[in-house]
């Protein structure tokens, strides 16, 4: 099967990539918790801001700003569902 | 007399030298973390340093047993603090890498809580990195660390991992726990290493 490039995220990702972060819901791939990222704990230093999972403490996300640059990470979590606009 | 304060403004220009690039003078030691602050006993504590060829392993009285260094140091956070002439002791990495033999150039620095971060092996020795114990006169406090943290000062701080339990030997250089997030691989303050 042919793949076709990145240029094809920008209508079904970009729709999803606007999403309410505190109503998504994500899976742990630590422990296999599934919640609501509202329910998470955050760490805030400067260095930046590290989400854990409420169940076992692993590190499911994470976010480093520096001016207009911005990496947002998502080393722990395996799928996050997402409410879709109107439905 | 003007020898005196010519000897002052060297002396100030001096201390201006210091700090890096991007970098502002602080007097206080602020608390920088990614999670809870793990509560570790010494009774408790160990330190491994894992080669191709096994595990070296040490618990807190063979470890405050060995060679013990003061460091007169300073500090570069990657959040644009420095501080300068901080006072630690601890055991240098020379001093555990003795009697170790390994062809792997790498290390993965592990901590009690999961944190991990890189540094390339010959940053970590000939007096360039310790694992510290005592900061200021006191048992390094947990909040900074304690009971034990990496010190690898010519590097920013978040290389100096907080409760640091292990060094992991690598082949290749591969990226710790912020390096994985946006911190850039190396580190160096003097070349302005912040981020990718
Ligand atoms: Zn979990």
């Amino acid at each position: 099967m042919q793949h076709v490039d990145g240029n094809s995220l920008a209508g079904p990702l970009a729709e999803f990539l606007a999403f309410d972060v505190t109503m998504a819901t994500a899976r742990c791939n630590g422990c296999g918790d599934t919640a609501e990222l509202a329910r998470a704990m955050v760490y805030t230093s400067g260095a930046g801001t590290v989400v854990r999972c409420r169940s076992c403490g692993q590190v499911l996300a994470t976010l480093v700003e520096s001016g207009d640059r911005a990496w947002i990470g998502f080393s722990g979590v395996s799928a996050i569902e997402v409410r879709r606009p109107g439905s | 007399m003007s020898f005196i304060s010519r000897g002052f403004s060297g002396r100030s220009r001096e201390r201006d030298d210091r700090l890096p690039p991007g970098q502002t003078l602080v007097h206080d030691f602020p608390v920088l973390s990614a999670g809870p602050t793990p509560d570790i006993d010494t009774a408790d504590w160990e330190f491994t340093i894992r080669t191709e060829s096994g595990v070296h392993r040490w618990n807190w009285d063979e470890f405050t047993s060995l060679k013990i260094d003061d460091v007169d140091t300073d500090i570069h956070c990657v959040t644009h603090w420095s501080k300068l002439g901080t006072k630690w002791r601890g055991v240098s990495l020379d001093t555990l890498f003795e009697d170790i033999e390994t062809e792997q150039d790498y290390v993965m620095a592990h901590s009690y809580g999961g944190y991990t971060t890189n540094v390339p092996l010959d940053e970590l020795l000939d007096g360039k990195a310790w694992v510290a114990f005592e900061y200021d006169g006191e048992p390094l406090d947990p909040e900074h660390g304690g009971p034990a943290r990496l010190l690898v000062p010519h590097l920013y701080f978040w290389k100096s991992a907080k409760w640091v339990r292990g060094l992991e030997m690598m082949d290749q250089d591969e990226p710790g726990f912020w390096e994985q997030n946006g911190y850039h691989i190396h580190g160096d303050p003097w070349k302005e290493e912040r981020y990718w």
